[in-house]
């Protein structure tokens, strides 16, 4: 990075020694010397010509690939700090867009080296270079110009940050609303135009759009100080030169030659601070951005990586038990599990039913060790699963959840999640299990077809049957269901279902639902209610008990008995 | 290109721009002027300072006068971005909400959002750095052309010559490197893509234990692009490197040759000089355009997408022969109804029937024109054949507006808005008084929570507000159709994103909302229509049964299919 600056400096070096050699040229020539004379300078000036683009050149590779380097750096240690805080510390932030902005951050941070470091390291160089050669012929032609660059090169940028702060603040501040105005006609149209607001929305943004436009204008009377004051005190400079050079030279303490010589490498060194007021701002951006990383890298995980009991082991059985279990989410908020307990005997099946919010979710959580739990205890073949390390502990456990995510790449990729290692045979008969055999190979490019937003979209049917396929893959002992056919219409539900019922034979079944259809195979099932266990039993005992379970369960079947 | 047209709105200021660019480079030639005649008098003729003074103080004069020149062609350039954008997304928006909800639905309204903010603002650069540059830079060379040539002639065949070269070598460059760049802007717009996509999938790595794994890929994956970029950019940067050489060598050129004149006596140091310090301002506008012309490729390709949008036609043409509308109490029928999207047919020759004060249920396979047939009654979207009356009236001849207010409309996912709570429900009635709204919330069961909210009703929601849940969201809209008070009601899956315990809360505030109303309820889940007066089947874009509950389940068709999928094996519970 330090040889990007270095060279950065050498271009600008060089367009001021081209400059210089010319001027040399031309008034050593005004003295009719014999041509010889001028030879050397006349070779100065080609290679200061042809070095300035090669420099250029070169600096600009090598600053490229520092920054992609640095982009590299960047993503993994952000990835390194984030993997561990997913998804519990990830919670509170709101979904896509968070991410998206998080992208868009490492992104600037990407140019803080070209942008924002570079440039004060170059004007620092050109700096020290003019200063060591106008103090060979004065030291006050030193000072004075120095003094100039100074002003240029910070005294402009902080003046018009200071100048901009406020209107800065306001336009970030209209823009936003301005943003949501529009983000509101567009996706909210529907509603818009239904209510007859299209009037009022458009006023709306009418307004903001126009103070958006009058923030903008009075900032560009503020950023373009920038230029103006910067070609202001190049003439200066130059003034000064030649107030300070003249005496000089009439008392020839200077030769004539070196004035313009002195005059042209001012002029051009300023070359190096212009840039100067631009990467004040990139600053600004990139302290922000650095600022937003580091808020998210900070958190704590729920818990420490430690060593765990039972690294190796695997369970000689697969009941799962909770005792007891209480959990918030917030220190302040109330209990989303308030003393709950049951136990799920290896190879039986459980259903949790409830209102969302109830806390059904967070049960899985906790069993994923997504989240940690401070009161009771919840064991895995009479251990605690906090004696296993959590990557074990997940691989016993197979989940299919409302929201599957689709992976940017290939169906047969997303299928392979479930088991990296497996054969295509093995890969072909967990879509066959999971019913989307026929629909993939019904696909243009089968099972090299594109999935995600890049690609294909699949129907809600669709993605849980790659769900269940990956889930077929990885053959966990334990299969919790979470909400797995949740917004899913009635015919495709039940296809689904009988899906799923492949996928739950021969395993230990946590299933969470809000839908109340098949628990007649169910051995036990628990209703939720903000956080309470408030019913248990088969269904047929929590029909003849008539509490809420038989309640949800007839609206649900209303007429139909 | 339409752009050109739009430029119009800010002519003036893009004359302004031009003209104080032009008096700029006036200025510069002065500068150069008077600088190389103080030069000229200190270096050959012996003169004190202060027989310069005079020509120094001139020299910081223009230099302020050039300042200022600079800082109102700023302004000025803003000003022409400003009235542009400021027209341009007004236009646009008004536009986007002309072409209605049939248009911005599903995925493309977040493309839609993104053209309306960035997509007008990437004009910005365009319109504040590019567009006045292409004018500069055929100007301002030519104004130093004019009076180098009286100067000096063989200096101005110098520049002459090699000027066109930069534009030469610039074109040449940009068509090359604008696919170079532009495969380079995808190749890091994919890794971003794919960075952003595993930190989406985070948590179904971790349940595949793939998590760890990714660290490795991703470094990978960025170690590659920085490899084939670079490989790429090689080149690329090459092509700059000649654009910098031409510039460069054609002022060490000058300054060989003025200087070989000097020495032979044809020309004198003063005029040499003003030339020598011209050289390089002659060359600066041409290779800022070069800098600039990225700023214009990418401002050319954003206002394509926004002209794309405005040329969109409306679905809903204006009305030409305007009706009034028919007393609150109407018959609607539509009759022989089709409509298709894109290729995709969704209603097929529809025939139905809503009488006044039924309440009638839509149920079917979910892509079986359900929908369709509300948006169609909003007059979101109109009948690509056949047609729909009201009290024997077409729709289409009905004020859109004036109709609609005949309508509430609760929708699967009621939009919130970035406004307070009260806000959001006054949207049913915008006179609405507190007590009408706080009156609404309570019939809809929404007045407990608000009340919770930490600023009751004045809460912000929405986005960027508090976060309500789906049944939450949904007791807002009821509030506004409450507050709407229309003779028709639209209940489009109301109720499909939520659980029976919700459900039944809510259900409750539905039919509260029914009495006395025209209710049209649309359904995937069962659940929801069993109470309903009369239930129509949709099936592949036509309704193939019609009847009450009983009446279609002894039918033995669609419906009892539907309704046993539906309920499982659970029709029988013991």
């Amino acid at each position: 990075m330090a040889l990007a600056a270095l060279l950065g400096a050498l271009t600008i070096a060089s367009s001021i020694a081209l400059l210089a050699a010319s001027a040399y040229i031309i008034a050593r020539a005004a003295l009719r010397p014999s041509i010889a004379d001028l030879q050397v300078a006349i070779v100065g000036v080609r290679f200061f010509g042809i070095a300035r683009g090669v420099f250029r050149y070169l600096e600009r590779l090598v600053s490229h690939e520092a920054n992609f380097r640095l982009l590299a750096r960047l993503r993994v240690w952000f990835y390194t700090a984030l993997e561990p805080l997913a998804p519990a510390r990830l919670a509170h932030h709101r979904g896509g867009d968070l991410l998206a902005r998080i992208v868009a951050d490492i992104d600037t941070l990407e140019h803080f080296y070209v942008r924002v470091l570079a440039p004060p390291v170059v004007a620092l160089l050109i700096a020290l270079l003019m200063g060591v050669f106008l103090s060979a012929y004065d030291v006050r032609l030193a000072l004075a110009v120095l003094a100039v660059l100074a002003l240029a090169g910070i005294g402009v940028p902080l003046l018009t940050r200071y100048l901009s702060h406020e209107v800065g603040q306001a336009m970030a501040q209209t823009r936003g609303e301005l943003n949501t105005a529009l983000l509101d006609g567009i996706q909210g149209s529907a509603d818009v135009v239904a209510f007859g607001q299209q009037a009022a929305q458009l006023a709306r943004v009418r307004d903001l759009n126009r103070q958006l436009s009058h923030w903008q204008r009075r900032m560009a009377r503020i950023r373009g100080l920038d230029a103006a004051l910067g070609a202001l005190l190049v003439n200066l400079a130059t003034a000064l030169v030649l107030a300070l050079a003249a005496p000089l030279a009439r008392a020839g303490q200077i030769e004539g030659v070196d004035l313009p010589v002195l005059t042209l490498a001012t002029m051009a060194s300023f070359e190096s601070v212009l840039g100067l007021p631009m990467a004040f701002q990139y600053l600004g951006n990139s302290l922000a951005a650095g600022r937003r990383l580091f808020e998210i890298v900070d958190e704590k995980p729920v818990f420490a990586a430690q060593d765990y009991l039972l690294t190796q082991s695997t369970p000689s059985n697969f009941d799962l038990v909770f005792e007891n279990v209480t959990f918030r989410y917030a220190a302040d908020s109330p209990p989303a599990l308030d003393s709950i307990s049951f136990t799920l005997r290896q190879g039986r099946r459980l259903a949790i039913v409830g209102a969302s919010g109830a806390g059904k979710s967070t049960l899985v959580n906790l069993l994923l060790r997504f989240w940690d739990y401070e009161q009771g205890f919840i064991t895995l073949g009479g251990r605690d699963i906090r004696d296993y390390d959590p990557e074990h502990l997940r691989n016993w456990i197979a989940v299919v959840s409302q929201n599957t995510y689709l992976f940017n790449t290939t169906i047969r990729e997303n299928i392979l999640l479930g088991r990296q290692n497996a054969s295509e045979t093995e890969m072909v008969e967990a879509a066959q299990q999971a019913q989307i055999h026929d629909f993939i190979t019904g696909l243009p490019d089968g099972y090299n077809t594109w999935v995600g937003e890049q690609g294909l979209r699949l129907s809600g049917g669709e993605r849980q049957r790659i769900a269940i396929a990956r889930a077929l893959l990885k053959d966990a002992p334990v299969l919790a269901l979470d909400e797995a056919t949740a917004g899913l219409d009635a015919v495709t539900e039940r296809n689904v279902m009988a899906a799923l019922d492949r996928l739950m034979e021969g395993r230990t079944v946590l299933m969470i639902t809000h839908r109340l259809i098949g628990l007649q195979t169910m051995d036990e099932i628990l209703v939720l209610h903000e956080g309470k266990l408030t019913e248990r039993g088969t269904h047929a005992e929590l029909i003849r008990s008539e509490g809420l379970y038989f309640k949800m369960w007839s609206l649900q079947n209303e007429r139909l008995r | 290109m339409h752009l050109e047209k739009r430029l119009r709105i800010g002519r003036g200021a893009l004359t302004l721009t031009i003209g104080l660019g032009v008096i700029a480079g006036l200025l510069l030639v002065a500068q150069a002027f008077l600088l190389s005649r103080a030069i000229n008098l200190v270096f050959l003729q012996g003169a004190a300072l202060a027989d310069i003074l005079s020509l120094l103080a001139a020299l910081l004069g223009v230099g302020a006068a050039r300042a200022l020149a600079l800082w109102g062609g700023e302004a000025a350039a803003q000003g022409l971005a400003e009235s542009v954008k400021t027209d341009l997304r007004e236009k646009l928006f008004a536009h986007i909400l002309a072409l209605g909800p049939a248009y911005t639905r599903g995925e493309r309204s977040g493309e839609l959002v993104n053209t309306a903010t960035g997509g007008i603002e990437a004009l910005d650069a365009y319109l504040r750095e590019y567009i006045p540059q292409v004018a500069l830079a055929a100007f301002v060379p030519l104004i130093m052309l004019v009076t180098v040539f009286p100067i000096d002639l063989v200096s101005g065949f110098v520049l002459l010559l090699t000027a066109p070269l930069i534009p030469f070598f610039m074109i040449l460059i940009g068509k090359a490197a604008g696919a170079l760049n532009r495969r380079q802007w995808l190749a890091l717009s994919r890794m971003s893509a794919h960075f952003l996509d595993v930190l989406q999938g985070l948590t179904t790595l971790k349940l595949f234990q793939r998590s760890r794994a990714q660290i490795e890929i991703i470094a990978r994956v960025s170690d590659q692009f920085r490899k084939t970029t670079l490989d790429v950019l090689r080149v690329a940067f090459l092509s700059a490197l000649v654009l910098e050489m031409v510039a460069t060598i054609s002022t060490a050129v000058v300054a060989v040759e003025i200087g070989l004149r000097l020495l032979h006596g044809v020309l004198d140091f003063e005029r040499a000089f003003f030339v020598l310090v011209l050289a390089p301002e002659f060359y600066l506008p041409l290779r800022t355009l070069g800098i600039r012309f990225h700023a214009g490729v990418a401002g050319a390709t954003a206002a394509q997408r926004i002209f794309d949008v405005l040329e969109t036609q409306p679905e809903v043409p204006p009305t030409p022969d305007v009706q009034p509308l028919p007393p609150p109490s109407f018959y609607i029928r539509l009759e022989d109804v089709v409509y298709a999207y894109g290729d995709r047919p969704a209603l097929n020759g529809l025939a139905l029937e809503i009488r006044p004060g039924e309440r009638l249920a839509l149920v079917g396979p979910s892509g079986g024109g359900k929908t369709t047939i509300g948006q169609l009654l909003l007059r979101f979207i109109e009948p690509q054949g056949g047609q729909i009356t009201i009290d024997g009236l077409p729709l289409n001849r009905l004020p859109a507006d004036g109709w609609r207010e005949r309508i509430a409309w609760v929708s699967q996912n009621p939009y919130l808005f970035n406004a307070s709570a009260a806000e959001n429900i006054r949207l049913g009635k915008p006179s609405a008084t507190m007590a009408e709204i706080v009156e609404a919330a309570r019939l809809a069961g929404a007045h407990e929570f608000i009340s919770a909210l930490p600023s009751g009703y004045d809460t912000l929601i929405g986005e960027r507000g508090a976060r309500l849940s789906g049944g939450q969201a949904q007791r807002i809209a009821l509030a506004r159709a409450f507050l709407r008070n229309a003779p028709l009601l639209i209940l489009d899956e109301a109720t499909a994103h939520l659980d029976p315990e919700t459900e039944l809360l809510i259900q409750a505030s539905i039919n509260r909302l029914m009495q006395g109303r025209t209710a049209l309820i649309i359904a995937h889940r069962l659940s929801t229509v069993y109470n309903a007066d009369r239930i129509a089947v949709i099936d592949g874009g036509r309704v193939v049964e019609t009847g009450a509950h009983e009446e279609l389940l002894r039918q033995n068709g669609v419906y009892r299919q539907l309704v046993t999928a539906y309920a499982g094996e659970q029709a029988k519970p013991f």
